[in-house]
C-alpha cells in the first residue's frame, strides 16, 4: 500500500503514533526539562561560571554553600559550568547540524533531481569523500588553525553532511516519479521551482528524523573534540571539556566526571529516542 | 571476482589521492612553521632547519617531493622527538592499537549480532525491550564517558584490574579498553543486526523455508543469517574509522603507548608530520579496510559477484 | 474421506488500527486428486487463508475454526509436528519464484534440504532425487544447473524450480498460490500444463489460488470464489462458467476479456470497492457494490445453501440471480 500524496493525514498519523510512543515522549519531556535548565542556568545560581571559590575547592555537592554539584578543582562552581557547557554542545550541535542539512539536501535534491551524468558525477564525489577520515581531519584543523568555535561548527557541519545528500537523493529519485512532480514538470515549472516547491517539502519526513539523529552525533563530536582539549577553550566549557576535567580526578572527586557525564549521556540519550520514535511514527511498517 | 577487485581498487585511489593532497596542503598552510614554538631562533639556525626540512624550496616541489617520500613509505622526521622518524614512532604505536583494535572489533561483532538476533526473534518482547534499551544506552554513552566510568567502577571501587598502563599487553590491561572500546559498537551492531534480521525474516524466502518444513533454527542460522549479516559487513569500513578515533581517547585514557596517543601528543605539541604520518596512515588503513569488506560483500552475496 | 476438510475458518489480525478481519467462516472440502481453485481481489482472504491453515501466519495473526487434513485436526498439532508435515505432506508454490527462493544459497542446497529433513537423506542420495525431479518438471541439463544460483535462472525456469522443490517429497496436497502470476503469458500456459501432467503423475490434489479466472480454467475441477474473506459461490468449473449465480461472480466474468465478446461492446468493471476489513458491513459484504441489493442483504449474512446438485450459493436474492 503505498497512498497518496503525503498530505495532512500523513502527519496527523505520525503525530498519533509518535505520542503513543511512550519513550519517544518521555524523552521530549526530559530534553525540554534539560533545554530549559540550560537556557535559564545564570538565575539559578549565585555563582558565575568562571567565578573562583577559594574556600572551596574541589568539595562535593554542599547545598549550604549552593554548589549543588560541588566545585572543580580550581573552586569553580559545577552546577553552572555543566549547565553553560550544555550551552555550548546544545548550540554546536543544532547550528552544526543545521550547516549539514543546507549542503545535504541542496546537493542531494539537485543530483537526484538532475539525474543522469550530473547525479553520477556528484554521488561519486560523495563516495570518495565517505571514505576519508574526516574526523582526523578535524582535528588537523583544529591543531592547524586554532582553536575556533565559529571553524568548529563548519568543519563538524561540513562532515556530516554526506549521509544527508544519500538519503535526500535516493527519495528525490523516487519523488521525480510520482505524478505531482510529473505535472509540475507538464505546467513548466523551471527546475529550482521544482525542486524548492515540490521535492523539499515532501522531503521533511526523511529530513527531521536524520536531523534529531545527527545533533547527538555532532554533540558527540564536539565533545570528543573538546575532551582531546581542542574544541571550547577556558574559561568557556562544554560537556566534553567538563568530562575531561572531570576523568583527571576521577579518584578525588567523582562528582566532577558523573554530573557533566549524565547530561551529556542523558541527552544524546533523549535525542536517539526522539529520532528513533520520530522514525517508526512516520514509516510505521519498520516496527 | 578479479576484475570486481581490480575495480573496487581502482575506486579507492581517488580517495587516497585526495587525502594525501589535503593533508599537504592543510599542513602548509597552517599559520606558523613547525619551529614556531622553539621561541626565536637565530636566523641561520632556522634556515638551516628549513633547508634540512626542504622547506626553502617553492611549494609544487615540496609536494612532488612529499608524495615521491610516501611513495617510498617514508613519513619524515618527527619534529618534536627529533631521534626519531615518523616511521619509527607509528612502527612502535600500531601493533598496540592493532591489537586492541582488533580485539574490540571481534567483540563488537560477535556481541552484536548475538544480542541483535535475540531481540529479532523476540520481536517487542521483554527480552528485546532489554537488549534494545541496553543498546540505546551504549549509543548514547560515548567512549570517553564510558573509560572513566568503568576505571571509576572496575579499578578504583572494585580493585579488581588495573586502571591503566600497558604492562607488556598483560589480559588484566586488555579487559577495560577493550570494552570502553567496543561496547558502543556492540550496541549499533546489535541495532543494526535486529533490524535487517527483522526484514530478512518478513522476506518471501523466509516463507518459503517454513513451508518446507525447516525447523527453527535451521531456518534461522542457514537462511537468515547470511543476509542479515550483509549490513554488518558493510557497517564494519565505518567501524574501523570508529575503533581508530575510539582508540585515540581510549589510550590516552588508560595510557597505553599505541597510535592513538602519538596522535593526540602530536596533536597537542603541534608536531606537525607525526599528526600528518599518523593520518595518512589512519587513512590508508581505514581506504584498505573498506576495500577488503567490499571484497567480503561480494563472497557473500553470490548476485554482487557476476555484476 | 476428504483429504483436506476446512469449517468456519476465521483469521484475524491485530494491528495498531484495530483488528483486521481477513477470513470470516470459510469452509470448503477437497477430494484426493482433485483440484480446488480460489478465486478473489486481492484482499479477499484467499491467500491468508492456506497460509493460515498451514500454520504460516504471521505473527499478530490468530486463527479459528478445524482444519481437517487426511482426517487429522491440524489447528491442535503442536508446531512442531505442523512443520513436519509441510514440505512433506502438504507442499507450496508461491507467486514470485525470484523472491520466493533464497538469492544466498544453491538451488540444490535448497532442495537437498527438504529430502534431508523429511526423508532423512545423506547429501549424494537426496542430490540425485533433486535432479531427478528438476528433469521431471523439464529443466534442461539439471545436473549442471543445480549448482547455480537462483537468480542465474530464468523466471519461467525458476518457478520450475519452485515446483520440483514442492514435489520433492511426493506431497498428497500442492498449494498453488498465484504460480503464473509474476511469469510471461507463453511461459504461463507451460507451467499450467506441468502443473496438470504432474496432478496426474504423482495424484496429488491441487488448491490453486488466483484472481485469474482464465488460470481456473484451464487447471481446476470445482471453483470458490471468496469476497471480503467469506466464499459466495461454490460450484465445478463449467457450471460456474455457465451459471454464475452471484452477482459478484457475475461481475468478475464480465470483466474478463473473451474472444467471444462482440467487438465494440465495453469491459464492464465492477463499480465500487471492497469494504474495509477492518470495519466489515452487518449484511452482505457485497451489498454496498451490488446492482440488485435490496434492504434485507444490508441487515444479515447471507448464508451458504445448496442450489443445485454441487452448486452452492450465499446471497439473498429470492428467487436467486
Amino acid at each position: 500500500m503505498t497512498g497518496g500524496a503525503p498530505g495532512r493525514s500523513l502527519w496527523q498519523d505520525a503525530r498519533r503514533r509518535l505520542l503513543r510512543n511512550r519513550a519517544a515522549v518521555t524523552a521530549m519531556v526530559i530534553l525540554a526539562i534539560i533545554i530549559l535548565l540550560v537556557t535559564a542556568a545564570p538565575w539559578l545560581s549565585p555563582w558565575q561560571f568562571d567565578q573562583i571559590d577559594w574556600d572551596r575547592l574541589s568539595i562535593p555537592p554542599d547545598p549550604a554553600s549552593r554548589h549543588w554539584f560541588g566545585t572543580d578543582a580550581v573552586g569553580r562552581d559545577l552546577f553552572v559550568r555543566t549547565l553553560l557547557g550544555g550551552r555550548v554542545s546544545l548550540l554546536v550541535g543544532v547550528v552544526a547540524t543545521l550547516v549539514s542539512l543546507a549542503i545535504g539536501v541542496t546537493w542531494g535534491a539537485v543530483a537526484g533531481y538532475l539525474g543522469g551524468r550530473v547525479d553520477a558525477v556528484m554521488m561519486r564525489v560523495v563516495d570518495i569523500l565517505y571514505a576519508m577520515p574526516f574526523m582526523f581531519f578535524v582535528i588537523l584543523l583544529m591543531v592547524f588553525f586554532g582553536r575556533d568555535i565559529l571553524l568548529l561548527f563548519v568543519a563538524i557541519g561540513a562532515i556530516n553532511w554526506l549521509d544527508m545528500a544519500r538519503i535526500v537523493r535516493g527519495q528525490t529519485l523516487a519523488l521525480k516519479q510520482r505524478e505531482f512532480v510529473e505535472a509540475a514538470v507538464a505546467s513548466g515549472l523551471t527546475t529550482p521551482a521544482i525542486i524548492g516547491r515540490h521535492i523539499v517539502p515532501n522531503l521533511l519526513g526523511v529530513v527531521a528524523v536524520y536531523v534529531t539523529l545527527t545533533i547527538p552525533q555532532v554533540i558527540l563530536v564536539e565533545s570528543f573534540l573538546s575532551f582531546l582539549g581542542l574544541g571550547v577553550q577556558e574559561p568557556f566549557t562544554s560537556w566534553g571539556a567538563l568530562v575531561n576535567d572531570g576523568a583527571q580526578e576521577i579518584e578525588s572527586a567523582p562528582w566532577s566526571l558523573l554530573f557533566p557525564a549524565s547530561f551529556l549521556a542523558v541527552t544524546l540519550f533523549c535525542f536517539n529516542f526522539i529520532g528513533d520514535g520520530l522514525r517508526d511514527a512516520l514509516d510505521p511498517r519498520d516496527r | 571476482m578479479l576484475y570486481y577487485a581490480l575495480k573496487r581498487l581502482l575506486g579507492a585511489l581517488p580517495t587516497l589521492f585526495l587525502l594525501l593532497t589535503l593533508a599537504f596542503f592543510m599542513m602548509r598552510l597552517a599559520p606558523g612553521g613547525p619551529f614556531d614554538s622553539e621561541k626565536s631562533l637565530p636566523p641561520e639556525i632556522q634556515a638551516n632547519l628549513d633547508r634540512k626540512y626542504h622547506l626553502d624550496e617553492p611549494l609544487p616541489a615540496q609536494y612532488l617531493r612529499y608524495l615521491g617520500d610516501l611513495l617510498r613509505g617514508d613519513l619524515g622526521p618527527s619534529f618534536q622527538y627529533q631521534d626519531y622518524t615518523v616511521n619509527e614512532l607509528i612502527a612502535a604505536g600500531f601493533p598496540v592499537s592493532a591489537r586492541l583494535g582488533l580485539l574490540a572489533m571481534a567483540l563488537a561483532v560477535v556481541l552484536g549480532v548475538a544480542l541483535g538476533t535475540l531481540a529479532a526473534l523476540h520481536q517487542n518482547r521483554p527480552a528485546d525491550h532489554a537488549v534494545m534499551t541496553l543498546a540505546m544506552t551504549g549509543i548514547s554513552i560515548p567512549n570517553f564517558v564510558l573509560a572513566p566510568l568503568l576505571i571509576l567502577l572496575f579499578a578504583v571501587h572494585l580493585g579488581w584490574l588495573p586502571a591503566g598502563g600497558w604492562n607488556g599487553s598483560r589480559w588484566q590491561n586488555l579487559v577495560l579498553p577493550v570494552i570502553a572500546l567496543a561496547l558502543p559498537l556492540v550496541a549499533y551492531i546489535a541495532r543494526l543486526t535486529r533490524g535487517s534480521m527483522i526484514e530478512v525474516l518478513r522476506a518471501p524466502f523466509i516463507r518459503t523455508a517454513r513451508a518446507k518444513g525447516l525447523p527453527e533454527h535451521t531456518l534461522i542460522l542457514r537462511h537468515a543469517l547470511k543476509p542479515a549479516l550483509l549490513p554488518v559487513v558493510s557497517f564494519l569500513g565505518p567501524a574501523t574509522a570508529a575503533i581508530l578515533t575510539g582508540s585515540v581517547v581510549v589510550e590516552q585514557i588508560f595510557g597505553i603507548p599505541g597510535l592513538g596517543r602519538h596522535f593526540v601528543q602530536g596533536a597537542l605539541n603541534r608536531d606537525y608530520t607525526l599528526v600528518m604520518g599518523v593520518v595518512i596512515f589512519y587513512g590508508a588503513l581505514i581506504i584498505l579496510f573498506n576495500f577488503i569488506v567490499d571484497l567480503l560483500y561480494a563472497v557473500l552475496d553470490p548476485r554482487v559477484r557476476y555484476r | 474421506m476428504a483429504l483436506l476438510e476446512v469449517r468456519d475458518l476465521e483469521i484475524r489480525f491485530h494491528t495498531d488500527d484495530g483488528e483486521v478481519r481477513a477470513v470470516n467462516g470459510l469452509s470448503f472440502r477437497l477430494e484426493r486428486g482433485e483440484t480446488l481453485g480460489i478465486v478473489g481481489e486481492s484482499g479477499s482472504g484467499k491467500s491468508q487463508a492456506v497460509l493460515g491453515l498451514m500454520g504460516l501466519l504471521a505473527d499478530n495473526g490468530r486463527l479459528r475454526g478445524s482444519v481437517r487434513f487426511d482426517g487429522e485436526e491440524l489447528t491442535r498439532l503442536p508446531r512442531n509436528a505442523l512443520a513436519r508435515l509441510r514440505g512433506r505432506r502438504i507442499a507450496m508454490v508461491f507467486q514470485d519464484p525470484l523472491s520466493a527462493l533464497n538469492p544466498h544459497l544453491t538451488v540444490e542446497r535448497q532442495m537437498t534440504e527438504v529430502l534431508t529433513r523429511h526423508e532423512g537423506m545423506g547429501r549424494r542420495a537426496a542430490r540425485r532425487r533433486a535432479i531427478e525431479m528438476l528433469e521431471a518438471v523439464q529443466v534442461p541439463d539439471a545436473a549442471r544447473r543445480i549448482r547455480r544460483y537462483p537468480h542465474e535462472f530464468s523466471g519461467g525456469m525458476r518457478q520450475r524450480v519452485v515446483i520440483a522443490m514442492a514435489l520433492l517429497c511426493r506431497p498428497d496436497l500442492l498449494i498453488a498460490d498465484e504460480p503464473t502470476t509474476a511469469l510471461d503469458v507463453t511461459v504461463q500456459a507451460q507451467v499450467l500444463r506441468l502443473l496438470r501432467d504432474l496432478q496426474q503423475r504423482f495424484h496429488m490434489s491441487i488448491l490453486l489460488i488466483t484472481h485469474d479466472l482464465g488460470v481456473v480454467a484451464g487447471l481446476s475441477d470445482r471453483v470458490l470464489v471468496m469476497y471480503a474473506g467469506r466464499a459466495c459461490e461454490e460450484a465445478g468449473v463449467r457450471e460456474l462458467f455457465h451459471h454464475p449465480r452471484h452477482p459478484y461472480t457475475l461481475g468478475l466474468l464480465q470483466s474478463v476479456p473473451r474472444l467471444d465478446t462482440p467487438a465494440g461492446e465495453p469491459l464492464r468493471a465492477i463499480p465500487g470497492s471492497p469494504p474495509s476489513l477492518l470495519q466489515l458491513p452487518a449484511g452482505c459484504a457485497f451489498a454496498e457494490r451490488c446492482p440488485r441489493a435490496r434492504p434485507a442483504c444490508r441487515e444479515t449474512p447471507p448464508a451458504m445453501r445448496e442450489i443445485a446438485p454441487g452448486h452452492h450459493l450465499a446471497c439473498h436474492l429470492e428467487p436467486p440471480p
